[in-house]
């Protein structure tokens, strides 16, 4: 318990003592306490003048034998130099751009004028851009998708404790020796967890609306999956990892990360290979801007918004505890 | 030089990389760097985005059948956008995992001293 050091002299407490009666003074003493807080200050020091001791003398030791003074000096200058003849440069070529919002510059080429011209008759997107993602460039998502895959297993790689059958910690070697943080949070907040009563189906639900209205307006799997992951971040926040072990584990994120990109791979590779062939697809486009329509850009925008929103929320577990 | 007032997105956006290429070179501390890292992301996403701007058009979804070039912005730089944020959020990710590591580890961000320590490792 931390107490203010002149409590004693605080006019509301004498009060009190004189309402009470109360003549004992010393229910904590004094002495006691600054006594420990010093001693707690001066080891701190020590350990830190030691540690700055051994670093300043490795430091010189290097710097002896590598010429790291000379260096240290002339790196700073040197990034100086380099970051401002960057900024230089960059504005220089800025200067030679084309003018902002001009509809002559060259970037609105027949490539644009071909995706908006023809886009909505091919993919049957009303949304162009998610008819250029999922459609022509749909195995660039598809690269995209396993990128997002493959840093949330990297990360669970880097990060993931072990802990046992019996939900303790294993100790590893040189993790968590000096205090678990999450001990000075707090528990059960009753504001957080009414707020997120209210608040979780609908995140989740707006959530899952922008993921299939991908296609007709803006937004898509990335957005939406996005925000169905903070959904789980909140839920997690107000109840903790124990409620949402029940329903979302290292197998739910196996097994959903990986039945949404098993399927997103088998859709565009069926697409792929009768549109190399010239083979009829047999996929109908539907009229534009009904919720069933283009095609597979619906089912393609649900796998991304799965995967999406699986790493999102393992980036944060792992981040925050090390395990789900 | 005036062209540069003209293009004032573009311009604030060269100035914002810079402001994060610099922040990585002359910061020592890990998250710092990762901090400029993450500037410069922000910065490309404006400059793209600004490319692809053109006056007075709206974004591309197709709204009343209209179909022509004159109605909506150009569609390109809104999908490499899309990418560029996909790929900066799990290349962070990816970092600031190996951040942490590396506190466990030696028990500082300062790369210098990390590296100092990490030398003494090894001899």
């Amino acid at each position: 318990m931390k107490i203010r050091e002149d409590y004693e002299q605080v006019g509301w407490r004498k009060l009190i003592h004189w309402v009470n009666a109360d003549l004992q003074e010393d229910y904590i003493s004094k002495d006691h306490v600054i006594h420990d807080q010093l001693h707690l200050k001066e080891n701190a020091a020590q350990e830190k003048n030691k540690r700055i001791d051994e670093l300043k003398s490795s430091l010189q030791a290097l710097a002896k034998t590598h010429g790291k003074q000379w260096y240290e000096k002339s790196y700073r200058i040197f990034s100086i130099f380099v970051a401002v003849a960057m900024i230089i440069v960059l504005l220089g070529v800025v200067s030679q751009l084309p003018s902002f919002g001009d509809p002559s510059n060259p970037a609105n080429n027949e490539v644009s004028e071909r995706y908006i011209e023809s886009g909505l008759q091919e993919t049957g997107a009303v949304n162009i851009v998610a008819g250029m993602i999922l459609d022509y460039r749909a195995f660039d998502t598809l690269g995209e998708s396993h990128v997002l895959f493959i840093a949330a297993v990297s990360v669970l790689i880097l990060l993931r404790m072990d802990y046992g059958s019996d939900g303790k910690l294993r100790k590893t070697k040189g993790i968590r020796d000096e205090g678990y943080d999450r001990m000075y949070e707090p528990r059960n907040d009753l504001i957080l967890q009414t707020v997120t009563r209210l608040l979780f189906p609908m995140i989740v639900l707006f959530g899952i609306y922008v993921i299939l209205n991908g296609h007709i307006s803006a937004g898509g799997g990335f957005s939406g999956g996005a925000i169905v992951g903070a959904a789980l971040i909140l839920y997690n926040n107000a109840f903790g990892f124990n409620k949402t072990k029940r329903f979302f584990t290292y197998n739910t994120f196996k097994w959903v990360s990986f039945a949404s990109l098993i399927t997103y791979a088998l859709l565009k590779t069926y697409s792929f290979y009768t549109g190399a062939n010239h083979l009829h697809s047999g996929i109908p486009l539907g009229e534009p801007g009904a919720i069933l329509s283009s095609g597979l850009i619906l089912p393609l925008n649900i796998c991304v918004g799965c995967v999406v929103a699986c790493t999102m929320y393992t980036f944060f577990t792992m981040f925050r505890k090390g395990g789900m | 030089m005036i062209q540069l007032f003209i293009n004032y997105y573009e311009t604030v956006a060269v100035i914002i990389f810079s402001i994060g290429f610099t922040t990585m070179l002359l910061n020592r501390n890990l998250i710092k760097k990762i901090i400029g890292f993450n500037f410069m992301d922000c910065a490309i996403y404006l400059f793209l985005a600004c490319k692809g701007y053109v006056e007075g058009r709206k974004a591309p979804i197709i709204i009343d059948g209209v179909q022509s070039m004159e109605a909506y912005i150009n569609p390109v730089p809104s999908g490499l956008v899309l990418t560029g944020i996909v790929v900066s959020v799990s290349v962070t990710a990816f970092l600031l995992a190996l951040t942490i590591r590396l506190y466990y580890r030696y028990h500082t961000l300062d790369i210098e001293e990390i590296i100092v320590l990490s030398k003494k490792e090894e001899d």
